[in-house]
């Protein structure tokens, strides 16, 4: 069987949502005739034609008011940000219009707003924030962050056949690095839940995104320590699979929270106030943080390598709180 | 000593600028009492708005005059309505002009200065009512207040406070008409506050590329809260703003409703033929505060007489006469049958419950999610035993 990579999957999905419901269409910048920047929608406009392949101007406030109010008219639009950074200009209408419609006055707003995030390839400031959080934060607002090829496509289609707004950020530095082999019949993976990527009984370690790819490499490095890592892919960040960490708890006793956003309102704080309020008496040691600093994303590559957590910062804190 | 030039305190140069904001404004302008004078005389459009689309007009700007004065002068100031209040007295006729030009399967994306809408389009005045109240039964269960309703059967979306969002949002509806060959339209009224915002022209640009079926109302109030057009926008019309899209864009006397239903019909049957957007400027004026709260001390007096002469109501009442349409019995009978079915829909809103405390969790997500309950102690015993003595200040 052949074998997909993460961008592929994305791909696929996309595809086989708009060949399988009509009411499915792209719309964003340089998607359509030219592809998309990273050619997510490489092909589309050939197979579905102009008017559901739509290139717009630069106006993400636009793109997703547009996404919003065809959305309520019976469309289900799948809206790219250029990169994820981008998506600061149309906050509002997400925050604001999209995540209250529901709320307000009992009408879904079911669109999907994806795009590429995070760090690891030089994009500097503006091409490599991990800025999630700013939007789950707010109810309303369904926040994904596959971090596998099977979880891209799955995530995706369940994205696109959810009556919510969903917020999906792609990991641009996973797009064409992993390949697995997908299967053929049609999945989804449910937003809102985490998996256990790798069982163990000596610490918990919880992450989403590219992270859990460091965690598996310092994995690797432990176990010749006798230390057992339990890896959990969080996949979705809202709604917050925290139940998966807590029942994870209660087994190892130990915790390192891991990620790519910052730690000052990154997914760990809230997660480290759960597992406060539903696990305290599980624990037989800190829960840790591993986390870039309180900055932007440098570019130069000393700079990035000195932000970005890496296998030996996880293998480092894993030993520190394995002999705690 | 006087001072050198650039040495002046920051606190002079801010009292100075202060003073020069302040500086008292022309109450009316050259324009204004050119236009008070002629434009409500005159009969310029009859024969071109049939008897009974014309009579149809005039009854809808009273009931949702009638329906708003119920909000703001009673309801509100009996302390039953709570938080904001916002009314559109005075600019009924853009509204309801433009509601009535529609078809059925058209959609409105309206603003909090569109009672008209809703009540033309047949939302229950008890449903309005209720809204206003907090009360459990209306489509936002309590959530939201004011004119924050919708109902999509009805083609009426419910908006955010951030206005200007709809400018996209509408050319989203408008492009899923045109995407699935639908020959509907939406149309968005907006003020002129909201053309400052960037989704004005992030919106009106999509929709103009694309030659969407939608339509641009702006109700041109000449205030934004306490902020007047001239401290608002360089150009003298919004309407002006048209050329940079290509669209047409058309100035009406807002307080006209048979001219701005006139202008309303060929907009919008160019948006239903393939021809694209317009923008409508209504020129009118808010002849309120921003909210029922606001006194609008900030707005000269003479500004207010001007307008009231220009009421769209009083204009049409005469107009009607005028044409032999209507007589006392016949402003009579409606004015008693308005004020009936208004007092009637106030009264059972009234007597509708409030929602329970619990609504608050649900509705978040469309699929089955309940919020964590983060209070559940408050159903115990204890709880409710607990006192909270206020002191006195």
């Amino acid at each position: 069987m052949a074998l997909s990579t993460y961008i592929s999957a994305i791909s696929q999905a996309l595809r086989e949502e708009m060949e399988a419901d009509e009411r499915v269409y792209c719309l964003g910048e340089d998607i359509a005739l030219y592809g998309g920047a990273f050619r997510v929608t490489e092909g589309f406009l050939d197979q579905f034609g102009e008017g559901r392949m739509i290139d717009t101007p630069i106006a993400e406030s636009q793109i997703i008011g547009t996404a919003i109010g065809s959305a309520l008219m019976g469309m289900r639009p799948v809206a790219e940000m250029q990169f994820m950074d981008f998506i600061s200009c149309g906050f509002d209408q997400l925050t604001q219009y999209a995540a209250t419609s529901r709320y307000r006055w009992d009408v879904p707003c079911p669109i999907v707003v994806r795009g590429p995030s995070g760090g690891g390839v030089h994009g500097g400031p503006f091409h490599s924030q991990n800025n999630e959080m700013w939007f789950a934060q707010t109810p309303g607002l369904k926040v994904v962050c596959p971090g596998t090829a099977y979880d891209a496509k799955g995530l995706m289609k369940a994205a696109i056949r959810d009556d919510d707004p969903v917020l999906y950020f792609e990991h641009k530095y996973l797009y064409r690095r992993i390949k697995e082999e997908l299967p053929t019949d049609d999945y989804i993976v449910p937003l809102g839940k985490g998996i256990v990527r790798r069982p163990g009984n000596t610490i918990t370690l919880v992450t989403y995104a590219a992270m859990q790819y460091v965690a598996l490499e310092a994995a690797e490095v432990l176990k010749h320590d006798g230390i057992e890592l339990e890896i959990i892919d969080l996949r979705s960040i809202a709604p917050l699979d925290s139940d998966l960490v807590v029942e994870s708890i209660k087994k190892t006793h130990k915790v390192i929270l891991l990620h790519e956003d910052q730690a000052f309102g990154g997914i760990s704080g809230e997660l480290s106030a759960r597992i406060a309020e539903e696990a305290m008496e599980y624990l037989d040691g800190p829960i840790r943080r591993i986390t870039p600093p309180n900055t932007h994303v440098p570019y130069s590559p000393p700079l990035e390598e000195a932000f970005m957590p890496n296998a030996k910062d996880v293998v480092y804190v894993a030993r520190e709180l394995a002999n705690y | 000593m006087s001072p050198k030039p650039g040495a002046t305190k920051p606190a002079a140069r801010n009292t100075a600028a202060r003073a020069k904001a302040q500086a008292p404004r022309p109450a009316v302008t050259k324009e204004e009492k050119v236009s008070a004078t002629t434009t409500t005389a005159g009969d310029a459009h009859a024969g071109s708005v049939p008897k009974d689309v014309s009579l149809k007009l005039f009854r809808f700007m009273k009931l949702t005059r009638e329906t708003e004065d119920r909000i703001e002068r009673k309801l509100y100031r009996q302390g039953k309505i709570v938080g904001g209040c916002y009314v559109g007295r005075g600019q009924e006729g853009i509204t309801i002009g433009c509601v009535a030009a529609l078809q059925e399967k058209d959609v409105i994306f309206p603003s909090h200065r569109d009672m008209g809408a809703f009540i033309m389009r047949g939302m229950p005045l008890v449903t309005i009512f209720a809204q206003y109240l907090g009360r459990a039964d209306t489509p936002t269960r309590g959530k939201d207040g004011n004119a924050h309703l919708g109902d999509v059967s009805l083609g009426l979306i419910n908006y955010v406070s951030h206005l200007a969002d709809n400018v996209p949002i509408a050319a989203g509806a408008a492009l899923a008409f045109k995407h699935r060959g639908e020959p509907r339209i939406s149309i968005n009224f907006l003020g002129e506050g909201s053309t400052s915002r960037g989704d004005f022209y992030e919106g009106l640009n999509f929709a103009a590329i694309h030659k969407l079926p939608v339509v641009y109302i702006v109700n041109n109030n000449q205030w934004a809260y306490a902020t007047p057009v001239e401290r608002q926008m360089p150009v003298k019309n919004v309407a002006d703003r048209a050329p940079a899209f290509n669209i047409p864009g058309v100035i009406v006397d807002g307080n006209d409703v048979e001219a701005v239903y006139l202008a309303a019909m060929e907009a919008f049957e160019r948006a239903r033929s393939g021809g694209g957007p317009t923008l409508i400027e209504c020129k009118t004026f808010r002849m309120t505060g921003h909210s029922a709260h606001d006194d609008a001390g900030y707005v000269p007096k003479e500004q207010f007489e001007i307008w009231a002469k220009k009421d769209p109501i009083i204009r049409m009442e005469r107009r009607l006469r005028e044409r032999g349409w209507i007589d006392d019995k016949y402003v009579g009978d409606m004015d008693g049958e308005i004020k009936k079915s208004v007092e009637e829909a106030a009264e059972i809103a009234l007597g509708m419950p409030l929602p329970d405390g619990s609504e608050t969790l649900n509705g978040v997500f469309t699929t089955p999610y309940r919020v964590k309950d983060v209070f559940p102690w408050r159903q115990t015993e204890e709880y409710k035993s607990i006192v909270i003595k206020k002191e006195k200040a």
